[in-house]
């Protein structure tokens, strides 16, 4: 029994040696195109004030959405885009890349070598860019919840960061899921495009959405992206049941199984191209 | 890459002599006059061709606008649920900046039926990647304009995204038919439809102009991103331009073409713009069209001066 701790132990380590050496990787490509690396970071800034003003629009003309209020729905999206950008930071461009790497035939060189394929196709690359941004969520987030007057301790704080992480992992799990279907198809771009979609849908008040209907139940037990903000900050506004944190636990832990699947099913699939 | 990048297009060569009949020399000035109309019929025929190409070549990409369709009813369902919920909130017969549930409904259906038959899709893009891969060396050589040529693909595009969205857009219009209002009156529908073509016209020119940018930057996205960013919520993309404060709403249509992107003919639909305002609005998107034009013109003359022709 030492022994095989001893190994796990050992993998562990292994592979925090591995993530340390893309990280430094990913490091040195951003400062290669400064520039560009700073422009991305308007165009997320950009694209979020838009989000914000269109709330603050919406709030001229009504008191609530539901039962939400204004500063309320702002650390909602303050809330959706953090996780977002974590995502954005760790897997997005990852699993954008997928498909390329299956058409081109690259893949070959990531199965051969001896980690695991797809802790390394998922972690290949950071882009920085996110935390920058992320750190901008925050901020608002902060502002937000100054204006909600929001009585915080440092358990509630450390519970909304785990919530926040499952949210990224059911972020991850469904669009690395989607990616695979580019081991079907060559023309998977269009799906990959439309998971843009659903993080529009994870800025949105559950409760803009009548219970039980379609569209609700849809993004709740299905692809469960309602979840993934409105659980969060529903425990920093003190409205959560503890039902919903269950909910948002075992949707995550299925979307994992699921793509880990999917994943499976689809990488017996590969021929590799041009070789 | 779209395969007539690759051969180049194949376009009937206009300067080639035209066979006429012979005919009797009294006829001949008449039939000059008549050689010069067909002349001017050979050079509009090759850019017909131009359309038929874009045509083919966007209809194997069919799959992707049908997903593309598809996956934008997810957040325009979200959006009608949102107002939805926000009118039950106010009480039966409420109205938000003078839009009843109907309107509001109405007006992101027609914004996604606008948005079908004039957003750029790819174009500016492509035109980017045109130059800085050298493609349009060819084009200063072929009697062609590659500003016409590229809107004749814009158009082919927007004709196929058309037949392709037509039915899944009559589907959520005919689900919603009891709050979709149509049309107040058939000169309307037609001033309608005017503005939706100036429309289409305003938004490929500024796109034509952004993607000459490639000229001098390697990377352009990150500029269309940001513009994209704003046409989203200044156009009318995410709400009506009605519900801004008063002085934000002047300030947008008097000073940018964001609202001549979409807010007007939408607004002309549902007759929230009439009489002299709508005069002004009308000749207003037209001097942009104008103006993007022009831009457009100015920005490809600068840049093929510096244009260095890389791999082509």
């Amino acid at each position: 029994m030492d022994a095989r701790q001893c190994s796990v132990g050992n993998r562990g380590r292994r592979y925090l040696v591995i993530y340390a050496a893309l990280l430094k990787n990913s490091v040195i490509r951003e400062m290669m195109f400064k520039g560009n690396f700073l422009l991305w970071i308007v165009v997320e800034v950009a694209w979020f004030a838009m989000q914000l003003g269109f709330i603050s629009v919406l709030y001229l003309h009504t008191e609530a959405i539901g039962t939400w209020t204004k500063w309320q729905v702002v650390l909602l999206i303050g809330a959706s885009h953090f996780i977002q950008q974590m995502y954005q930071t760790f897997f997005l461009v990852n699993c954008l890349n997928l498909s390329e790497l299956v058409r081109s035939g690259k893949l070959d060189f990531l199965l051969m070598l001896p980690v695991n394929t797809r802790f390394l196709l998922s972690l290949r690359q950071l882009d920085l860019g996110g935390l920058v941004n992320a750190a901008f969520a925050v901020a608002v987030m902060v502002y937000a919840a100054g204006k909600l007057e929001l009585a915080l301790t440092w358990s509630r704080l450390l519970v909304f960061l785990g919530l926040c992480g499952l949210g990224v992992g059911i972020h991850y799990c469904l669009m690395f899921t989607l990616a695979t279907v580019s081991f079907w198809t060559v023309r998977a771009q269009g799906i990959v495009h439309g998971y843009y979609n659903l993080f529009n849908i994870a800025r949105m008040p559950d409760e803009a959405f009548a219970r039980g209907s379609v569209f609700r139940s849809v993004f709740t037990f299905v692809l469960p992206v309602l979840l993934i903000s409105n659980v969060p900050v529903r425990l920093l506004t003190e409205r959560l049941t503890p039902a919903s944190v269950w909910l948002l636990a075992g949707m995550t832990l299925i979307c994992a199984l699921g793509s880990e699947w999917v994943w499976r099913l689809s990488v017996r699939r590969y021929t590799s191209a041009s070789s | 890459m779209p395969a007539i990048w690759v051969n180049g297009p194949v376009m009937p060569d206009s300067r080639r002599p035209i066979r006429l009949e012979p005919r009797p020399a009294a006829r001949a000035a008449a039939n000059g006059r008549e050689a010069g109309r067909r002349r001017g019929w050979l050079r509009m025929r090759k850019y017909w061709q131009v359309i038929g190409i874009g045509v083919q070549n966007h209809l194997t990409y069919r799959f992707n606008f049908l997903a593309r369709t598809l996956f934008d009813f997810i957040p325009l369902t979200a959006l009608l649920l949102l107002w939805r919920t926000i009118y039950a909130g106010k009480g039966a017969d409420a109205t938000v900046a003078t839009f009843t549930l109907a309107q509001m409904t109405t007006y992101y259906l027609v914004v996604a039926v606008v948005d079908v038959l004039t957003a750029v899709n790819d174009d500016d893009w492509q035109i980017a990647a045109d130059i800085k891969d050298g493609n349009i060396s060819q084009f200063l050589l072929k009697p062609i304009d590659y500003l016409w040529f590229r809107l004749c693909l814009f158009l082919a595009g927007r004709a196929v995204y058309l037949t392709v969205a037509a039915l899944p857009i009559a589907a959520v219009i005919l689900l919603l038919h009891q709050y979709f209002i149509l049309p107040a009156s058939f000169g309307g529908f037609l001033l309608f439809l005017l503005s939706v073509a100036l429309t289409a016209l305003l938004q490929f020119f500024l796109s034509y102009t952004m993607a000459m940018l490639a000229f001098w930057l390697m990377e352009i996205s990150t500029f269309v991103f940001i513009l994209y960013a704003l046409e989203y919520i200044a156009s009318g993309h995410m709400f009506p331009l009605d519900i801004l404060p008063d002085p934000v709403r002047f300030g947008l249509m008097n000073l940018t073409p964001f609202p001549y992107q979409l807010y007007l003919p939408v607004a002309i639909y549902l007759e929230k713009i009439s009489g002299r305002e709508l005069v002004t609005g009308l000749l207003m998107q037209a001097a942009w069209v104008l103006v993007s034009y022009l831009l457009a013109r100015l920005a490809w003359r600068r840049g093929i001066k510096k244009y260095a022709a890389a791999g082509g």
